[in-house]
């Protein structure tokens, strides 16, 4: 099955979420795969809805927000629409979730020993001891030196890399298919930085793990992503293999969030390339394409008409200026 | 840990010294002692028999030190109205007054983490809501009014229970104790409902809040997207995160349950150190309003300590802030 399927396959998903000003449409028809041992890098400015779709796909939005549209594949599997129970099951078992700041992700109050053996033991079937052996086995596997001095130490004990080390332990205590991690970084040292993301990408070679990794960082994507998402309000704008998608982006919020990466060869004194605005709330997104009121190569069709993602090479983009279909511009003019 | 023990300890007797000396000034300052012991028409060389018997001839600070050495060791002298040992009445009494504080306690802690954590999760509901009016109504009315209706509905109208006194009590050594009669115990339902209500309430509404705020956190959801059971992420991740000010609350206000019980003894005349107090207060009798005024410091006093010493059990990051003071 797995050979046929790739291991996340989210189509058309839509979120809104419910509040007193009308329904906010957070994730408007996105559509990704990714398949196994692949690491999708999802890239994009604040709000984009990158967690947002994260918790989509581990069934974890709650009211206001919910799943509007589309269908998630687990391997082949239909989760959106399991019953809470099952699709808990999923949850730690089948799709482990590293999120942003490893102090707050554990209960303070708990051994790292209990909330390990507690994940194995709600998964498998061992027994107390044999889920002991296992959560050691898992540490040493994160690179926690002594594990089995330090597995019964409380989370304060241990420093912020190595939390976020249980905390990845902890998501890999099922050997799930999926892992999504959300900015898993991003309160950490930068000389952490990189020992994590490697970690990281070693599980995921040795496992075969399927991973959606979250980031702010474009180096981090250049150097671990296979594939790269870039979101924008909600949509994404492209999607590619992460060398192009870097090097050569065709969409130009992607150019300009390319450009605006510092590179080590520019010079120092060279002003980085800031896209000017910022992107629309929720509430107030353009009709069209989201883009359009900050788009350099903006033209009539992109202020009514919103564009569907087009494939282009190996890069799938949605953006008007690569759309060579004369009927669709005809009807716009 | 130890250090920190000591040092809590110290601040103790701090305070207990303080109200050692408030106590001491109550003898000074509220009337002659003389003319509590002898009657009017005593000659003025037996009161100054007297005087100079009970020491009072002495310079205030000797007497100061003498009272306090004394009480220190649990002599509080002689009440003026009963012309026993002070400590003897309160020793006497004490039982009714620690039970009664006890189940109201217990009472207010089970129903308050209960109706609490149930309101918490699941604030949206019908039941939720008439927790909240049942805690509004348990703040706001007097607690001799919630005990005179109880009294009003279950001892007058349903002539279910006592309206007053301690039922049948056993005698365990000094202890009296009404928890092993069935009288005894029916004559507590009352009392302590009308004591603990207050605490009932101020403990639901922490839970309540607490919980609100533990099942946002970061933790809560990572153990969510680990697929932990709704169960265990309630009943154990959240739940025992809520613990810290529960003891807080628990601990502190049994200091004043044993204070507060004062009214409900005196609507239920309950034979307890309130109702002993009260009775003192209505007479001028010192010694006993001093003794009670020492006790009930002593208790608040070891109530906190023991409180800290809690806190350090639940939160282990405490342990070692304890240890390493910054
Ligand atoms: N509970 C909620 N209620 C209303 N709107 C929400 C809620 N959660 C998220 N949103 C909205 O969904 C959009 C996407 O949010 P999301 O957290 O996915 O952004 P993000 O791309 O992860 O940003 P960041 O880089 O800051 O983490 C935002 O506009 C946000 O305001
Ligand atoms: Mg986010």
């Amino acid at each position: 099955m797995s050979v046929l399927h790739p291991v996340l396959s989210v189509r058309d998903l839509r979120v809104e979420f419910v509040t007193r000003r009308g329904i906010l449409k957070a994730i408007d028809g996105i559509s990704f795969d990714i398949a196994k041992g692949e690491v999708l890098g999802v890239v994009g400015e604040s709000g984009a809805g990158k967690s947002v779709t994260g918790s989509a796909v581990i069934g974890l939005i709650d009211p206001p927000g919910r799943i509007a549209g589309g269908e998630i594949h687990l391997s082949g599997m239909r989760i959106d629409n399991l019953p809470p129970e099952e699709m808990r099951r999923v949850r730690g078992k089948r799709i482990g979730m590293i999120f942003q700041d490893p102090l707050t992700s554990l209960n303070p109050l708990y051994r790292v020993s209990e909330q390990l053996i507690e994940t194995i033991r709600t998964h498998t079937n061992l027994s107390a001891s044999a889920a002991r052996k296992r959560a050691i086995d898992l540490l040493a596997e994160v690179g926690i030196p002594a594990p089995d001095k330090r597995i019964d130490s409380y989370p304060h004990e241990f420093s912020g890399g190595m939390r976020q080390r249980v905390v990845i332990a902890l998501a890999l205590c099922a050997e799930p298919e999926l892992i999504i991690a959300d900015e898993p970084t991003t309160a950490l040292d930068v000389s952490v930085q990189a020992q994590i993301i490697s970690l990281l990408k070693r599980l995921g070679r040795e496992h075969g793990t399927a991973i959606m990794l979250v980031t702010h960082d474009m180096g981090v994507i250049a150097e671990t992503a296979d594939r790269v998402a870039v979101m924008y309000a909600g949509r994404i704008a492209e999607i590619g293999p992460v060398r192009d998608v870097v090097q050569n982006p065709l969409h130009p919020y992607a150019k300009g969030l390319m450009g605006a990466i510092p590179s080590l060869e520019n010079d120092s004194s060279e002003r980085l390339v800031q896209i000017p605005g910022s992107m629309p709330r929720l509430s107030a997104i353009p009709p069209g394409c989201p883009f359009n009121p900050r788009c350099p190569n903006v033209f009539d069709r992109c202020r009514v008409e919103r564009p569907d993602p087009i494939q282009h090479s190996e890069h799938r983009v949605a953006c008007h200026l690569y759309d060579q279909s004369p009927v669709r511009s005809e009807a716009v003019a | 840990m130890l250090a920190f023990i000591v040092r809590r300890a110290l601040q103790a007797i701090g305070v207990l010294l303080a109200v050692g000396i408030i106590a001491f000034a109550m003898f000074r300052f509220a009337g002659d002692p003389v003319n509590q012991i002898v009657s009017i028409d005593t000659p003025a060389a037996e009161r100054e028999q007297v005087r100079r018997s009970l020491g009072l001839d002495d310079p205030v600070p000797v007497q100061m030190a003498r009272y306090l050495v004394r009480t220190a060791q649990g002599d509080f002298g002689v009440s003026y109205q009963f012309r026993q040992p002070v400590s003897d009445l309160l020793a006497e009494r004490m039982p009714a007054t620690l039970e009664l504080a006890l189940c109201a306690t217990i009472f207010a802690t089970v129903f308050g983490v209960l109706m609490g954590v149930y309101s918490g999760l699941k604030r949206d509901s019908v039941l939720a809501k008439v927790f909240q009016t049942i805690s509004l109504i348990g703040i706001s009315l007097p607690t001799f009014l919630i005990g005179i209706l109880l009294i009003y509905l279950f001892a007058v109208t349903l002539g279910w229970l006592p309206s007053y006194g301690r039922g049948d009590t056993v005698q365990l050594g000094w202890w009296s104790t009404g928890l092993l009669t069935g009288s005894g115990l029916k004559a507590l339902i009352m009392p302590s409902i009308t004591l603990g209500l207050f605490q009932m309430t101020l403990i639901m509404r922490i839970v309540r809040a607490e919980m609100l705020e533990v099942l946002r956190t970061d933790y809560i959801k990572f153990a969510r997207a680990r697929g932990l059971t709704t169960r265990a992420i309630h009943f154990g991740h959240a739940l025992k995160n809520t613990l810290v000010p529960v003891i807080t609350i628990v601990g502190l206000q049994f200091g004043s349950v044993i204070a507060f019980a004062i009214i409900t003894e005196t609507v239920f005349q309950w034979p307890g150190m309130g109702l002993l107090f009260v009775q003192a207060v209505q007479n001028v009798d010192i010694p006993i309003m001093a003794a009670y005024l020492m006790l009930v410091a002593l208790i608040f006093v070891a109530i906190n300590l023991a409180v800290d010493i809690l806190y350090t059990v639940v939160d282990p990051r405490l342990r070692t802030t304890i240890r390493q003071p910054t």
